[in-house]
């Protein structure tokens, strides 16, 4: 029997949810530590055992000069990097920074603003070192989570569906909000993943998943557009979780070019 | 020419167990598995086509299509070689004698065997792509007097990449002219090194239009080596290949497979050249 | 062989009865209603479920359900569901693995006794369970689920008495008359419907109906007469001539509202020998590569095998999931795509549904009911890129 694989989980700019998805595999959690020693992983436990790590699970994006420097260590440290959830995968809401005046905003928010130290911009662990795979969602899918990790345990490549939002609808046989009620639905340019909840309880999907593969906005944002949709109300659309994810970051960009006003996106 | 036994007509996903009764590791990454059908109700009799295919299956973690590439006069199991490439083929590799997976087939088209009949025969093989080829070289050994002359041009990246090397004495005592060739030379290699196309090219047919030619491998082999064979003055309704592409059902249900009007799994994967030829030029097709 | 008879006419109210029948028999009874703003098929138990006074307005990229003037209980056209998902789910189970101690144990799954009667099949969609019966019976492998499901399906056919913008059923030479493949075919006229028998299972199915339509209605008409054939009813029986005549006239008006059409006279060709074509780049630049055309098409049948295991891997199953030329991972082949561009994808699923079907399949795979076209949420039009690849087309 081989040696059990190390795995190490890691926070960075986030608001935890995507570990807490681990601690929620209830059922399975016993299960996978079986199949896998969690050697550092603070919010279940204190003992947080030094690398190097089989695999890391990084969450949150990278905001300061301080995490910046730590998730090289980490990358080092770990033979398989794998991103979870939005922040560390794009950015996070927290990008939303990444269009506006962060010393403004620093002198708005806090009380004693001389003690924050930060960076301009939110940014995926990607942007800072090399990701073996990146699994997407705000929060993610604890079922893909265990998946991935049980074939890792196994030895075999870990895979998610990469097709769109569209497909999951139709399997649940919910119909399409934009073609049917003219609303800006993001379905068809985001990531399966999330079983395609938000179409079926009558609202259109906001992109928690990030763009699929293909994501063709441009296509999709002209569409909407035709349908009388508003930059002012596409762009808060593009700009949520996945805000600065690289289809949605450009289709909201060229979108903020169509305003009358060069406000920026603060709304 | 291949008839489809009645419960997977009924069922293609009908799936047997079988077991490992033996394997043999081939070259680094390829091993060659015999599977025996163990369910009770039902006694395999092992027949297929060369150039046929199973669908191997390790529950958990999916399926694959693996040609036979053993005797198909042998009715003692199922002969498949494998080499290590995507999940299914890495958990395999893992099995040991005596585990259980699935099986489901024989599917698909297998080589002309009829057609070759009082014709010679040209076999281009490049690395694994002699896997499906190696039971129709035991066909025409077995039946050695209905045919003409047979080469077998075997390429591969390395002198290590070169399968079943132990058999080539055996197949040229049979009067087949095998001949050999690598990309790469390797310490200890004395022949030929370049594409099989190379090889191709230097053939004298003595009756060209009495000739099939025969292959499998990459994709990219196939073509240049089809090229060559018509540059001999073999017709493209003689060239036979081999194709490949990603299959689920094995049997022209889940649409998987497609290259244009074609289903691999079950108008192919042996196709004859004309008939595939306008497809195999395009990109992304 | 069926007997001919002359179409039976009867109420609307006694449509009800039909539904019973066919549930007493043990079938599930599925027809259109209305949910999520659109009309979409689901089980029902009764004709109020049905879509009465509704009406659906559809263009490339646009379906807008819509009041109607009068209390038709088909006056619409077709939906974002198709029947195929009852015969052809979207998801299946289709082999179980045990582990057991001397190894892994396979069990079949056992034959499916689901009884559906389709209510409200129109002519294309009875084309395209034509196509789906090529598909998944008449080759050299049967789907097992769809045998089961199919032999016990019962049918009822309704003919198009209005067209959508989109549809091109004309074209295709799938309708909008229902002229086979049905049990019962229905045509709706102002004040009750018309209805036409298919099939011995039809007429057997109408004997009882009728029957139970003549007694019920016993205490509101004259009845005179121990003969039950003989037995005038009011509200069923043989259709007039008049009546005759109005259906026609209803089912003319649907053909005479059919705008779209679509060349198919060098259909199979014109796009497997087109397959460098510009406009597959063009159109490739507009689609989503979302899969909404795929999943909506009435014989569209490409799916994709999943395991579904427990983590301890004592039971797995193998879940067959309805997929789409246009998902990327669905030409995976040795650790890459094969079809790794957009335009590469729609060029698969249009040259495979129009041409490359007819060497499979012998028939096209398009039926003309513009689902694709309505469905598309950026409004592509197949019948438009069909003529824009004949445009400067290779010959």
């Amino acid at each position: 029997m081989p040696r059990k694989p190390r795995l190490a989980v890691f926070k960075f700019a986030s608001c935890d949810g995507c570990q807490l998805s681990l601690l929620d595999a209830e059922d399975e959690l016993l299960a996978i530590c079986d199949r896998v020693e969690i050697a550092h992983f603070a919010e279940a436990s204190s003992d947080l055992q030094p690398g190097p790590y089989d695999v890391a699970l990084v969450e949150g994006s990278i905001t300061t000069e301080e995490d910046a420097a730590r998730i090289r260590r980490v990358r080092a440290d770990s033979k398989f990097l794998m991103t979870i959830g939005a922040c560390a995968t794009a950015g996070g809401i927290q990008s939303l920074r990444n269009w506006g005046q962060i010393d403004e905003w620093v002198q708005s928010v806090y009380p004693s603003p001389e003690f924050i130290r930060t960076l301009a911009t939110s940014s995926a662990i990607a942007d800072h070192v090399l990701v073996d795979f990146a699994l997407h969602g705000c929060p993610i899918n604890h079922h893909q989570l265990v998946d991935i990790l049980v074939a890792l345990a196994e030895g075999r490549q870990p895979r998610v569906p990469s097709h769109s939002v569209c497909l999951d609808c139709k399997h649940r046989g919910t119909v399409c909000h934009v073609v049917a009620r003219g609303i800006p639905c993001l379905g068809p340019v985001t990531q399966s993943g999330c079983g395609a909840i938000c179409p079926a309880y009558d609202r259109g999907c906001y992109g928690c998943f990030g763009p699929s593969q293909p994501a063709n906005t441009t296509s999709l944002v002209s569409q909407f557009r035709i349908h009388g949709h508003s930059p002012e109300k596409l762009v808060p659309l593009l700009r949520s979780f996945n805000a600065a994810a690289p289809e949605f970051q450009h289709a909201s960009e060229q979108l903020v070019i169509l305003r009358p006003s060069n406000e920026g996106c603060r709304s | 020419m291949t008839s489809i036994p009645p419960t997977l007509h009924e069922n293609p996903w009908f799936t047997h167990t079988v077991r490992i009764a033996d394997l043999i590791d081939e070259t680094e990454g390829v091993a060659t598995y015999h599977l025996v059908v163990i369910d009770g109700n039902s006694s395999s009799t092992y027949e297929f086509v060369p150039g046929q295919f199973n669908m191997l299956y390790l529950p958990g973690v999916g399926e694959c299509a693996i040609s036979m590439s053993g005797d198909p006069a042998r009715k003692d199991g199922w002969i498949h070689t494998v080499r290590v490439a995507g999940n299914v083929t890495k958990t395999l590799a893992r099995l040991e004698r005596g585990d259980t997976l699935g099986l489901r087939g024989p599917f698909g088209t297998g080589w002309p065997v009829a057609e070759l009949v009082g014709n010679d025969v040209l076999i281009v093989a490049g690395g694994l792509g002699m896997a499906p080829l190696r039971p129709l070289v035991y066909h025409l050994m077995n039946h050695r007097e209905q045919f003409g002359k047979i080469w077998l041009i075997l390429g591969a990246r390395t002198s290590e990449g070169l399968l079943y090397p132990t058999e080539y004495a055996a197949w040229q005592k049979r009067d087949i002219e095998v001949t050999l060739t690598v990309d790469r030379s390797t310490a200890g290699w004395n022949g030929h090194v370049g594409v099989v196309t190379q090889l191709i090219d230097r053939l004298q047919l003595p009756r060209p239009e009495r000739t099939h030619l025969v292959t499998c491998g990459p994709e990219v082999m196939m073509k240049y080596a089809a090229m060559s064979g018509l540059r001999l003055g073999i017709d493209t309704r003689r060239i036979w290949v081999s194709m490949e592409r990603n299959m689920q059902c094995a049997a022209g249900l889940c649409g998987h497979c497609q290259l244009g009007p074609e289903f691999i799994c079950k108008d192919g994967p042996v196709l004859r050249y004309d008939r595939i030829r306008p497809y195999l030029f395009v990109e992304q097709l | 062989m069926v007997t001919p008879v002359s179409p039976i006419y009867f109420a609307k109210s006694q449509l009800q009865f039909l539904i019973d029948v066919l549930r007493h028999r043990g079938y599930s009874v599925v027809g259109p209603t209305v949910d999520q703003e659109a009309i979409v098929y689901s089980e029902i138990q009764s004709i109020d479920q049905l879509p009465q006074g509704w009406t659906d307005e559809q263009a490339p990229g646009h379906y807008r359900l819509k009041k109607r003037d009068d209390e038709s209980l088909f006056g619409f056209v077709v939906g974002p569901h198709s029947w195929k998902k009852y015969l052809f789910p979207p998801k299946t189970t289709l082999l179980s693995a045990e582990r057991t101690e001397s190894g892994w144990q396979f069990i079949t799954r056992s034959a499916d006794t689901t009884k559906f009667a389709l209510l409200g099949v129109r002519a294309c969609e009875l084309a395209a369970m034509r196509i789906q019966d090529q598909v998944f019976l008449d080759g050299p492998y049967q789907d097992p689920l769809y045998r089961e499901r199919r032999e016990q399906l019962f049918v009822i056919a309704v003919n198009c008495t209005q067209a959508a913008s989109t549809c091109f059923c004309t074209s295709m030479k799938t309708g909008p008359r229902c002229e086979k493949g049905f049990d019962l075919a229905l045509t709706e006229i102002d004040s009750g419907f018309l209805c036409e028998v298919g099939s011995e299972r039809g007429r057997e199915v109408l004997d009882v109906f009728v029957n139970l339509a003549r007694r019920a209605s016993e205490g509101t008409s004259v009845v005179s007469n121990t003969d039950n054939d003989n037995v005038i009813s009011p509200s069923i029986d043989d259709a007039t001539p008049e009546q005759l005549r109005l259906a026609e006239n209803a089912r003319q008006q649907a053909v005479a509202q059919i705008t779209k059409h679509m060349e198919t006279s060098d259909l199979p060709g014109l796009l497997l020998s087109n397959l460098d074509h510009p406009r597959w780049k063009d159109v490739g630049e507009r689609c989503l590569s979302c899969t909404n055309c795929t999943m909506v098409c009435p014989t569209c049948f490409c799916s994709s095998v999943t395991e579904v295991r427990d983590l301890n891997m004592d039971r797995v199953e193998r879940e067959r999931t309805w997929d789409s030329c246009f998902n990327p991972d669905f030409s995976y082949l040795g650790g890459s795509l094969v079809r790794n561009d957009t335009a590469s994808r729609y060029r698969q699923w249009l040259t495979h549904k129009l041409d490359g079907w007819h060497a499979q399949f012998g028939t096209s795979g398009c039926v003309g009911c513009g689902r694709c076209i309505t469905w598309c949420p950026v409004g592509i039009d197949i019948t438009e890129e069909v003529a824009a690849i004949r445009e400067g087309a290779s010959p």
